[in-house]
């Protein structure tokens, strides 16, 4: 339909910082140190904008206007900068909103960056902030938190399904195991099955490895048209070929049927529509594993297993490096760890570097085409991509 | 302090009151005038009976402020015999096991305090056990 009039928009530019513990570093210098990667290996033109993704700065860094500010920082004063908050899926809807302002050919080039500082408050504030992530007055006034919720999400797919214990072992495993040679990763250790089964739970049935830890970390993507980009002889070049949001309650109670991820479905729908790219096009699935049920309910949304059997994917190699749709390819929210609104642009820059053959030890043999999934909240808002490699 | 906002929701929180679509007859908790399963305009009141049974529910142990206090809680999605869900906590639960698919009835409790003495203390809904006569 409107693919016609609009412009092929590529990757010209990644950058990203470790992700994890960043007490010495500001909010401000992390982004930047995101930003300066990427414009030191960008291919394409200067950004003419920056679409900066955060989630909870104004409650736990004490900052807004935050893209001005790191615009400011980063020395590119003069080019329009705004904040994209969507929760968790902030990285992803940030990169949506850079693809349509290059696609539309109002901006030949921006900068879609994610900062998030999450680590440098005690439990309680970061709960509190995290509570109003959900519906404030019917949720967290009752004393709900987004990690309760998964528990209640995941009690209920237990019950309806009658799943075995330790059923989603399988998420943390293989998390563990791609973050273990990222060296951005928080986490750089396998784990083995039998360290799931003795680990504390955190909100019954969820344990503590059914939980991505909450990290600091900042990301950078610059995007610009096909026409605009250097050609390098040997490294492939990315494209956007789907991207697309959908929203469902924002209440996980409001649902029909909480235990599936609408909004996910939808989205991966419409960017298989607008690419022209079914399920055995995908090499590699970037999905949101903020917890381990979270990554049943993606891979069922999805359509690479039927409902009730998304852990089963995670119990018999079939999620591996190479399985037969790898997901968390360098270690997911589980191992590289959860920095907020950047999140989502940690799953741009890593699926970019699959498909452009740069993934070293972590590299999914011949990856052409990967999906890329972002959540807000129990897929209250899903923002999915597409990105694929251009052939020449 | 949030004074008006927990005012505001009173019949909500001390009655669960809530709307009926009178194009459906499709019963609308939380209150939100546009009827989730029709489209409609959805905006006579309706007062749920608080009667439902447990849908699911987990254990609060690392709670945010105003809850921490009252750690560790019971928190649930309770499916109300009109049909919707609604996030609550269970309480008077003593040695009882919750399960799912357990009968449980509103009762009006202490939700949350908001800071330090001086700040107001929010009632609202919580659910227990059915009691057997």
């Amino acid at each position: 339909m409107e693919n016609n009039k609009i412009h092929t928009v590529v990757i010209s530019g990644l950058g990203q910082t470790s992700v994890g513990e960043h007490w010495d570093i500001s909010l401000r210098e992390l982004a930047f140190f995101a930003i300066e990667k990427a414009l030191v290996n960008n291919r394409g033109g200067y950004p003419q904008a920056l679409y900066l993704a955060n989630m909870l700065a104004p409650a736990l860094s004490h900052q807004s206007h935050l893209a001005t500010m790191v615009a400011d920082f980063s020395g590119l004063r003069g080019i329009e900068a705004t904040t994209i908050e969507a929760s968790g899926a902030s990285g992803g809807m940030a990169f949506r909103q850079g693809y349509m302002a290059v696609a539309s050919g109002l901006v030949d080039s921006v900068i879609v960056a994610g900062v998030e500082k999450l680590t440098e408050q005690t439990s309680v504030n970061v709960n509190s902030a995290f509570a109003t992530n959900t519906d404030s007055e019917y949720e967290a006034d009752h004393g709900l938190t987004p990690t309760s919720q998964a528990a209640l999400l995941m009690k209920r797919y237990i019950y309806e399904y009658d799943v075995p214990d330790f059923a989603f072992s399988g998420f943390p495993v293989v998390a563990h195991a791609n973050g273990a040679s990222n060296k951005n990763a928080m986490f750089q250790r396998a784990i083995k099955p039998e360290s799931y089964q003795r680990a504390g739970f955190v909100s019954e049935p969820l344990n503590m490895f059914d939980v991505a830890p909450y990290a600091d970390g900042a990301a950078a993507v610059i995007l610009t048209r096909a026409e605009l980009v250097a050609d390098l002889p040997e490294i492939p070049t990315v494209s956007v070929s789907g991207s697309s949001a959908v929203i469902d309650t924002l209440a996980l109670h409001d649902r029909q049927n909480p235990i599936v991820f609408n909004a996910a479905k939808e989205s991966i729908a419409k960017v298989y529509a607008q690419s022209g790219l079914g399920h055995s096009d995908i090499d590699l699935f970037e999905l949101f594993d903020a917890y381990s049920i979270f990554g049943a309910l993606s891979l069922e949304a999805a359509g690479f297993s039927e409902a009730g059997k998304g852990w089963e994917l995670a119990q018999d190699g079939r999620i591996n490096l190479d399985g037969e749709i790898p997901i968390s390819t360098f270690g997911g929210l589980k191992a590289r760890g959860y920095p907020g609104g950047a999140t989502g642009v940690y799953q741009i820059v890593e699926a970019a570097t699959q498909l452009m053959g740069l993934a070293e030890e972590n590299q999914v043999k011949g990856a052409k085409n990967a999906l890329v999934q972002s959540l807000g909240g129990p897929a209250s808002t899903a923002v999915t991509h597409i990105l694929s490699q251009i052939e020449r | 302090m949030d004074i008006p906002r927990h005012w505001r929701l009173r019949k909500q929180r001390y009655g669960l009151v809530g709307e009926v679509c009178e194009h459906c007859d499709s019963k609308v908790f939380p209150p939100r005038d546009i009827c989730p399963d029709c489209g409609e305009e959805a905006k006579t009141l309706f007062s749920f009976s608080g009667k439902g049974e447990v849908y699911s529910h987990s254990t609060v142990y690392d709670a945010p402020k105003g809850f921490d206090e009252s750690t560790p809680y019971t928190i649930a999605m309770v499916k109300l015999e009109e049909g919707p869900l609604v996030t609550a906590q269970l309480t008077d639960l003593q040695e009882k096991e919750v399960k799912i698919g357990m009968p449980v009835e509103m009762v009006t409790r202490k939700l949350r305090e908001a800071g330090d003495e001086r700040s107001m203390i929010v009632y609202g809904y919580k659910f227990r056990p059915v009691m057997s006569h």
